[in-house]
């Protein structure tokens, strides 16, 4: 028979002040198997938790019920404490006398009376739980990085300067992300180039570093420690390790087609690099349009290239390799602005996003850092960028702000006006949110320094007249309706998640908002982790952010990967499911209901008819002992150790066995 | 309905004037609204004193000279001292009246142009203020001329005014200043 002690937190006047602690105590004593209960101040201070030591030696206790506040507060240090005390950790149990009871009321008769139930429930409880221990799990000592923008190649370097290897799965067939395509950087306005490519050659070169470009991660499956990744590595037509990027190839192909990377205000060809800085140098054929792999005709790049390395016969490769931790930082895409029809995209070619701009401005883009109609090409003079497209609309866009908006449009209209400081730029907007280390002080140099004319509104509709781009907005501050002719107008576009995101959320077993956007373990406490342990989150996947915080979090993320694999073992919590295979009938409901993945299907004899059969199996490592699985097993064979259902009736009973004598 | 606001060109232009005249730069307002939130005759203005800034800041000339708020203003410089922007609104204030009258548009019920006037006279010819001279030629000019009768006894008596104006000998300094003040003005 168990010996149990009860220990009854004061918390300072938290709990005292409503509930009689006391009375509590005295009451507990006359529970089944209690042998000693008393109340303490403090019980998680130090003397509080000596005395729990001193009464198990000297009442020769077996159990111990600390009521106090909430187990995600002190679970773990009384369960320390215990061990300490020479019990297993799990011959404890926590009544949470504080959030759930004298913080909710105000009764103090009542509010006892619930307190003394609620130790009631703990000493049923813990008179029945069993011994449990953790085990320990062996850890991949590798890092799988999805997405190899600035999110993803920060992540990297700092996975490496810690000392371990990492592998960054690129679609694109050069890392670099979004950052390679634009121009400058707010506030500072650093050339982005200039700061990003030192990175993308230092991953490069990194002995510990792997990249796999022009690859998608194709199926993930185990758990922290041991994720099993199979990545799709797409056909590019080029062997990697012939090609010096000499550029022969490219300069002959005869095909003309609009660049991606320009935003399709250049040209590149059918073999190409995305841009010159590409890491790796290595092209790749755009299978779509190549003449030879169409029609069979030309082969030019096979039969220019010195090193024989084109290859038209290669296939997608799909390998296979092991992983410690995974951080996603697949970034983000651009809303979709052609839902606002009065802002004319589409009819008007002189309606163009910040993107668009970011290329125009970059003195190696399409117009070789001119700002131009793409009308006609002609310089243009007149510019209005309108903030919030798609931004703060629950209508019709994203709810949410995407917070770099109104950064990128404040640095656009300042290197509009160092362009040509002859040029006009207004700036509709709603609020400037500029909340950034020296982020305010920069929008007013455009403002003031640099005479960005902002208005205070949005626009209605963007029309033509006599030849002329017509902007009708309005300007709140003045309370005056405005038109102005515009030469070109810059759409700041809403930072959204990309299309399927949804898949890879489903393919990792991590939450997903509304939005799309990853959700984070918890939104203060833990932003970079994801409930699925192991898989963290960087960069704009998770929330839209700015190149400080992406970067921010990239090491963020990669720290706590690091965390984990310079473990040689992981523990892991002993309160899991457990499938009874003699019961299980194999009907896998169980898998189905499983929000971690954690249940696989196994194959057994079974014992009796010395058939094979298949039964559940739990994956003690993905499991987080919800108990989803335990309530959709039909014939009862999966039990919950530390919730098992002994336990679970026995605090039910414990409680109708007195209120039916009472009635 | 429509407003066009005016061109670059000409905004940057009357930025220029006032900042001119006053030294101010209307530019760095950013439409907190400290000055109208503290101004105490906000209440008699048809404009609050940041939609001045905010009109000024768009170029709207009519609107700014025709308001009446820049000829209500007291020049109590609350909006100048309080400004998170270092904007001195009152000296701005200053520089839309000065504006306003070499462009020759002061609204016709505004009294504060001719109390200026006739204050300004009125030291010029004595070298310092006489209160009867110009509460009376106020009133008049103001077609009111009974307004402050009632009072006279009552300030004759506290010694509060004098029927005869006080002469102090306006020397060289007045002459000096009445001479920068029309080159202001008519510029």
């Amino acid at each position: 028979m168990a010996r149990i002690g009860v220990f009854v937190c004061h918390c300072g006047t938290n709990i005292s002040a409503t509930v009689d602690v006391k009375k509590v105590a005295e009451i507990a004593k006359g529970f089944p198997g209690v042998k000693f209960a008393t109340d303490y101040r403090y019980m998680c201070s130090e003397p509080g938790q000596d005395l729990i030591q001193k009464m198990v030696k000297e009442h020769n206790l077996t159990r111990i019920v600390v009521a106090a506040c909430s187990p995600s507060l002190h679970e773990k240090t009384f369960r320390t404490c215990t061990q300490n005390a020479g019990l297993n950790p799990y011959f404890f149990e926590m009544a949470n006398i504080r959030e759930q009871c004298s913080w909710v009321h105000d009764d103090r008769e009542e509010a006892t009376l619930k307190a003394i139930d609620i130790v009631k429930l703990a000493t049923a409880k813990v008179g029945k739980n069993n011994p449990l221990q953790t085990t320990f799990i062996p850890v991949e000592k590798k890092v799988l990085i999805i997405g190899g923008g600035i999110s993803g190649i920060q992540a990297a370097i700092d996975v490496a300067f810690n000392g371990f290897k990492a592998v960054i799965v690129e679609r694109e067939p050069s890392i670099g992300g979004r950052m390679a395509m634009f121009d400058k950087t707010f506030p500072t306005l650093d050339c982005a180039a200039c700061i990003l490519t030192p990175k993308m050659v230092e991953v490069n070169q990194s002995d510990l570093i792997k990249l796999y470009t022009y690859s998608e991660v194709e199926e993930v499956s185990g758990y922290v420690g041991n994720f099993k990744v199979k990545i799709r590595r797409k056909a590019r037509l080029v062997d990697e390790n012939k090609c010096n990027g000499c550029g022969t190839c490219w300069q002959r192909c005869p095909v003309r087609l609009p660049s991606e990377f320009d935003m399709n205000l250049g040209k590149r060809k059918a073999i190409y690099v995305p841009f010159p800085q590409a890491v790796p140098n290595v092209p790749v054929i755009d299978q779509k349009h190549c003449l030879y792999i169409n029609k069979k005709k030309c082969g030019i790049c096979k039969k220019v290239c010195p090193f024989e390395a084109i290859d038209y016969e290669q296939e997608d490769e799909v390998i296979e390799e092991q992983f410690g931790a995974i951080i996603v930082a697949t970034g983000f895409t651009m809303f979709d602005h052609s839902i606002y029809g009065e802002y004319g995209y589409g009819k008007y070619k002189n309606v163009t996003t910040g993107l668009h701009f970011e290329r125009m401005l970059n003195s190696s883009g399409p117009t070789g850092g001119k700002i131009v109609r793409p009308s006609d090409g002609k310089e243009a003079k007149k510019v209005v960028f309108i903030q919030c497209v798609g931004s703060r609309d629950e209508a019709r866009g994203m709810p949410y702000c995407s917070r770099l908006c109104c950064m990128y449009t404040a640095k656009q209209a300042l290197l509009l006006k160092e362009h040509n400081p002859e040029a006009e730029a207004y700036v509709f907007y709603i609020d400037i949110r500029a909340a950034g280390k020296n982020y305010e002080e920069f929008v007013e140099r455009v403002q003031d320094e640099y005479g960005a004319t902002y208005l205070r509104g949005r626009v209605s509709k963007i029309f033509q007249r006599n030849g002329r781009l017509m902007v009708r907005g309005c300007d709140t501050l003045s309370g005056t309706q405005i038109e102005i002719d515009a030469d070109l107008v810059v759409l700041a576009t809403a930072l959204i998640a990309r299309p399927d995101a949804i898949k890879l959320a489903q393919m990792l077993h991590i939450p997903y908002d509304q939005n799309r956007l990853f959700t984070e373990a918890h939104p203060k406490l833990a932003p970079v982790e994801t409930v699925t342990t192991g898989v963290f989150l960087t960069g704009a996947c998770q929330s839209p952010k700015d190149i400080p915080d992406t970067v921010a979090t990239a090491s963020a993320a990669s720290v706590k990967a690091c965390g984990l694999l310079s473990h040689e073992k992981l523990p892991i919590d002993p309160q899991i499911a457990r499938v009874d295979v003699e019961i299980c009938s194999g009907c896998l409901a169980c898998k189905e209901v499983c929000p971690f993945g954690a249940i696989e299907k196994e194959e057994i004899v079974d014992r009796v008819t010395q058939q094979k059969r298949w039964v559940a199996k739990v994956a003690p490592s993905l499991c987080n002992g919800c108990g989803a699985c335990n309530t959709a097993c039909r014939p009862g064979a999966i039990d919950l150790d530390g919730f098992t259902e002994e336990q679970i009736f026995g605090q039910i009973e414990s409680l109708t066995a007195d209120k039916g004598n009472e009635r | 309905m429509k407003c066009s606001i005016a061109s670059d060109k000409f905004r940057r232009k009357f930025a220029e004037q006032i900042e001119e005249i006053c030294g101010e730069r209307i530019s760095l307002c950013y439409q907190c609204g400290k000055c109208s939130a503290g101004c105490p005759v906000a209440y008699a203005m048809d404009y609050l004193p940041s939609q001045i800034t905010r009109f000024a800041q768009l170029g709207l000339i009519d609107k700014v000279m025709k308001s009446s708020t820049i000829w209500i203003c007291a020049s109590c410089q609350t909006c100048s001292v309080r400004c998170p922007r270092g904007i001195d609104l009152a000296k701005v204030m200053d520089a839309l009246r000065i504006l306003a009258k070499r462009k020759g548009i002061v609204p016709k019920e505004q009294i504060a142009p001719l109390f200026d006037g006739i204050f300004l006279g009125s030291i010029e010819k004595y070298g310092r203020l006489n209160e009867l001279s110009l509460i009376t030629k106020l009133n008049m000019a103001s077609g009111r001329p009974f307004k402050d009768v009632s009072l006279l006894p009552i300030m004759l008596k506290k010694g509060k005014i004098k029927l005869k104006p006080q002469k102090s000998n306006p020397g060289k300094e007045v002459r000096y200043l009445m001479r920068k003040v029309e080159k202001l003005e008519s510029k």
